[in-house]
């Protein structure tokens, strides 16, 4: 768009588990990356999440969740995001997320799937490439 | 078809492979260690015999070739009822003790239909609303004859209060029950995060449980202070040391404050540490730990029965250390890190399940990690004789160097005030998410190599058939809470939440008034909330 | 290009336009002019509170619980988070959100958190935009958070009719800390956690630093001479404990002092003349400094001067005004 222009990045965790230690690596990963990155912290619900997608008008979003919720909650935020007429922002998910989950999640519009030993790097190229606007 | 990356060369360093060498704490490690590096060490003071002050070679005297270490397979998912049929299994197949993983729902006391429960339940650990799930949960187990170790911390009393009574029901008085709860919140503000109340509010709680355990509940471990968790949490081995060890001592001064007599309540308090990939340094950490704990309760907190010297440990091998390229390859780094544990002396043991990264375990998964132990126990050797590493010079220096590095944490702790105060100026969050961060960043820059992650890698798609709790978990639990909710006698619910209520305003002992609700079936998420509206709750700020 | 859909929604209050046209103005300057045209003339309703303090001094509880009591007074309000981009990365992590969770669930707060971008950035003037965006689409209050590190934080703060700062007691030298130029135009002095021990010395130490500056406050926004006759606010000092809202009613009472003290003596045309001007040195400066920029990059006549300047035939003094006199300002 122009001569500011940064990427902006949501990381947040829906759900209760409070293992953040993945989330926030990959928050200083992309703030390393240059990007500017907004951390929720735990235990955001879907209206949270969206409330905050809203506001904060982010490029990315990345979920961050290792409980197993996944499948109750990511579509619930997908379906929120639709009804707020909000499709040009990327949301991933990353985490603990079972190989036969993920044509379910993708078919609601989510990418990613960024497993444990995944690489920093791989992360940021990820974000980088798969923008909506 | 397959293919093996070509290894990745490393810059050698007068004729040595890497420029350096160093753990997973960043200590660097010597070519050689010689008689020199413990010229020191008085094996009276330093070491003693296994059994005696300061413990560094034992807890006690035989170690394994008295007893072997208690075989203790974390375990719990769905609902109460499919979690009694895996403690049937594994008891089984010879496990000696049970350990119960709980649903988050439960973890954070709320009810299974709460906003935030949403896609949770039983998820992670078994979900428990009521006495009815805990009674359950152990139908046809016989709790006077096994030990029970219940992963649980801010609701922790209440799930004990739960024990109690559903013991009670079995016909067993609170005397004969054996067990532990973890019940440490300061490693859940610095690590682990699944705090309820305030860090005060949360330490009275613990503090009554100490206290009432130490009249009615006596062979009842009240804590297992716990480091593994800040290990999971990114920490390096000398700060889960460190850290844990501080929070130890915060408990005892927390009971002694409280006019408890410290051999009164030390004797019933335990640890439980992580079994990272560093195998001399992991081993070295434990006979660390048990020496600095002996001292400081000899020297600062006069302790004098021998109980409360005695530092015992569970392990667990680390969870974050599985990779989810090649599961397989984990069932040799499990086999590494519980062999640590053992060379340690650890009083009990959980070896993860190969599939953790992935899922929760299989039933195959999780008997390959239990006969793991087995095997370590029975065909390597390592349980026949008591702290076969001692003298090393190696080991020997390293030992000392993870104390002295450890109490170089605690003077920063107490310069800042102690542990709650350094918990609000996030001193520990601060240093673990840097020494993660580092960690992550030396592995992405191949600094260090996790075989099949960032070297070696097989281009394969892996394919681990895996566990799944289905939604009709939840729907289930719901149903059996609505049930609760109608069959039960509400007005007394009602009552006795009031007097809850009303003791916790004061500064009375909670434990009776707890039991009191859950006798009448009130569930977690009730309790919970009447204590909120006492004591608050507790946002942390972010730390990176 | 097109911004009007947007503003029209804006001034409907909706939340997704607001939210946009705050990622353009951020991002792109030249569309901030179009965007900021059109919306000026409903600009000019929201009360503006800048709040700083150190890390960890509680600024974002002060805000919660603020902003609780002034929504459930009806009002609607707009808060703006303002963290430091890394000098080595050109990222940020943005982390103020989280401690403002839950409760602002609501239609009536807007939390929106924003890198500095450094000095070049031109964060006052992104902020200054942002605030108008806001006060269009109807908060009631924008309230600006920063740590209070840099000069352009202190740019921000002029915006600003009342500025708090927050400080603790034992927290070391967070005076010092604070940029001066920000403890220059506080309005109210607030010490948090009252009830650690050192809160009244803190009180004691923010009264000798008054007593040393004597309140510059309104001389030192002022350019023209005329400022010996406007009356001038002493800068108040409240103990209190975000966490418990101990003493909060007395901080409520001091902001609404100090509105009224603006809105009875007159001060507050002062303020208004104050922040177009100090915005409009905003805007020229950055205008200046990309063109001034452009120039000496680019232009063959400065090249000319640059040998000179190398072959001891010029100083750069002398270049500098005739780079001046170059671009017509003089």
């Amino acid at each position: 768009m122009s001569e500011n222009r940064k990427i902006k990045v949501l990381v947040c965790k829906p759900g209760l588990d409070g293992h953040d230690r993945g989330a926030k690596v990959i928050a200083r990963a992309l703030r390393d990356a240059g990007m500017e990155v907004i951390y929720t912290g735990i235990h955001q619900t879907p209206d949270d999440v969206v409330n905050t997608i809203i506001q904060e008008d982010p490029d990315a979003v990345m979920l961050s969740i290792l409980s197993g919720a996944h499948n109750a909650l990511c579509p619930m935020i997908m379906e929120k995001l639709k009804d707020n007429g909000i499709d040009d922002v990327l949301v991933a998910v990353g985490g603990i997320i079972p190989d036969e989950d993920k044509p379910i999640l993708e078919k609601h519009g989510l990418m990613g799937f960024q497993g444990p030993g995944t690489e920093l790097k791989e992360i940021v190229e990820f974000v980088k490439t798969n923008l909506k606007r | 078809m397959t293919e093996i990356d070509e290894h990745k060369t490393l810059k050698p360093k007068k004729g040595e492979r890497q420029e350096s060498f160093r753990n997973l704490s960043d200590i660097e490690i010597k070519r050689l260690y010689t008689p020199e590096d413990i010229k020191d060490l008085n094996y009276e003071m330093d070491l003693g015999e296994p059994g005696k002050f300061p413990f560094t070679r034992g807890a006690y005297r035989n170690m394994y070739r008295g007893r072997l270490w208690t075989m203790r397979q974390f375990a719990g998912f769905g609902t109460a009822a499919q979690t009694n049929e895996r403690y049937k299994f594994l008891l089984e197949h010879g496990q000696t003790g049970l350990s119960v993983a709980f649903s988050l729902h439960t973890i954070y006391g709320y009810e299974a239909d709460n906003e935030y429960a949403l896609g949770e339940v039983g998820k992670e650990g078994v979900s428990i609303d009521t006495l009815e799930d805990m009674e359950t949960l152990f139908s046809s187990i016989d709790l006077s004859k096994i030990s029970t170790s219940m992963t649980i911390n801010g609701p922790a009393a209440i799930l004990l209060a739960m024990y109690i009574v559903t013991a009670e029901k079995q016909g067993h008085s609170p005397d004969l029950l054996r067990g532990t709860i973890q019940n440490d919140i300061l490693k859940e503000y610095i690590a682990q995060k699944s705090w309820i109340f305030p860090p005060e509010e949360s330490m009275r709680l613990i503090v009554d449980t100490i206290e009432y355990c130490a009249k009615n509940v006596p062979q009842w471990y009240t804590i297992s202070i716990s480091g593994y968790h800040i290990r999971e949490a990114g920490s390096t081995a000398v700060q889960e040391l460190a850290f844990t060890l501080a929070d130890g001592f915060a408990y005892v001064e927390a009971a002694m404050e409280r006019g408890l007599n410290v051999d009164d309540f030390a004797p019933r308090l335990s640890f439980f540490f992580n079994a990272h990939n560093n195998f001399f340094e992991e081993i070295c950490k434990y006979r660390a730990a048990r020496r600095i704990w002996a001292k400081r309760m000899k020297n600062k907190y006069n302790a004098k029965k021998i109980e409360s010297l005695r530092l015992r440990f569970h392990t667990q091998t680390a969870g974050v250390s599985l990779s989810a390229q090649e599961p397989e390859n984990n069932i040799a780094r499990v086999t590494m890190q519980g062999l640590a544990a053992v060379l340690g002396g650890t009083q009990s043991l959980h070896t993860n399940s190969f599939d953790e990264a992935l899922c929760l375990p299989t039933e195959k998964a999780v008997k390959i990690a239990l006969r793991t132990q087995q095997i370590i126990a029975q065909e390597s050797g390592a349980a026949d004789t008591v702290d076969p590493l001692a003298g090393s010079y190696y080991v020997e220096s390293l030992t000392n160097r993870m104390e002295d590095e450890a109490e170089a944490y605690f003077e920063k702790i107490a310069e800042l005030g102690g542990v709650i105060p350094a918990i609000k100026a996030n001193f520990f969050q601060k240093e673990i998410a840097n020494a993660s961060y580092k960690y992550q960043q030396e592995i992405e820059k191949s600094e260090r190599i996790i075989v099949g992650v960032n070297d070696f890698q097989l281009r394969e798609p892996c394919s681990t058939p895996i566990l799944k709790i289905d939604d009709q978990v939840s729907k289930d639990q719901i149903d059996l809470l609505n049930k609760i909710r109608k069959n039960r006698n509400n007005e007394m619910v009602k009552e006795k939440l009031e007097k809850l209520k009303i003791a916790a305003q004061g500064s009375e002992n909670l434990m009776p008034y707890i039991i009191d609700t859950i006798r009448e079936y009130a569930s977690i998420g009730e309790i919970v909330s009447i204590l909120k509206e006492v004591f608050g709750t507790y946002d942390e700020d972010s730390i990176f | 290009m097109g911004y009007e859909a947007l503003i029209d929604r804006l001034l409907k209050g909706d939340t997704r336009a607001a939210a946009r046209l705050i990622t353009i103005v951020e991002n792109d300057i030249v569309a901030a002019e179009e965007i900021i045209n059109l919306i000026y003339k409903h600009t000019g309703k929201a009360y503006i509170l800048g709040i700083t303090g150190a890390p960890g001094s509680g600024k974002s509880t002060l805000i919660s619980t603020l902003t609780n009591i002034f929504v459930e007074e009806g009002m609607k309000i707009g808060i703006i988070c303002v963290d430091p981009t890394s000098p080595l990365t050109g990222g940020a992590i943005l982390g103020d959100r989280i401690r403002m969770k839950k409760h602002f669930n609501t239609n009536n707060v807007f939390i929106r958190s924003m890198a500095n971008r450094g000095q070049l950035g031109g964060l006052a003037r992104a902020t200054e935009d942002i605030i108008k965006i806001l006060d269009v689409y109807g908060c009631d209050i924008v309230i600006i958070e920063t740590v209070g590190v840099g000069q352009s934080e202190v740019d921000i703060f002029r915006s600003a009719q009342s500025v708090l700062v927050l400080l603790v007691p034992g927290m070391g030298d967070d005076i010092q800390a604070i940029k001066a130029g920000i403890m220059e135009i506080t309005d109210i002095f607030i010490v948090n956690k009252m009830d650690l021990s050192g809160a009244d010395r803190k009180v004691s130490e923010i009264m000798q630093m008054l007593e040393l500056s004597m309140n510059f406050k309104y001389d030192y926004q002022n350019t023209n001479q005329k400022s010996a006759n406007i009356p001038k606010w002493i800068p108040k000092i409240v103990k209190l404990n975000s966490k418990t809202g101990e003493n909060f009613e007395n901080l409520l009472e001091i902001i609404n002092e100090h509105k009224a003290f603006l809105k009875e003596t007159g001060v507050i045309e002062n303020y208004h003349l104050n922040r177009i001007r100090n915005e409009t040195l905003q805007i020229l400066k950055h205008k200046l400094t990309k063109k001034v920029e452009g120039l000496i990059h680019s232009n063959t006549q400065i090249d000319e001067y640059i040998r000179l300047v190398m072959d001891k035939s010029m100083d750069p003094y002398s270049m500098a005004n005739l780079i001046i006199q170059l671009l017509g300002i003089e």
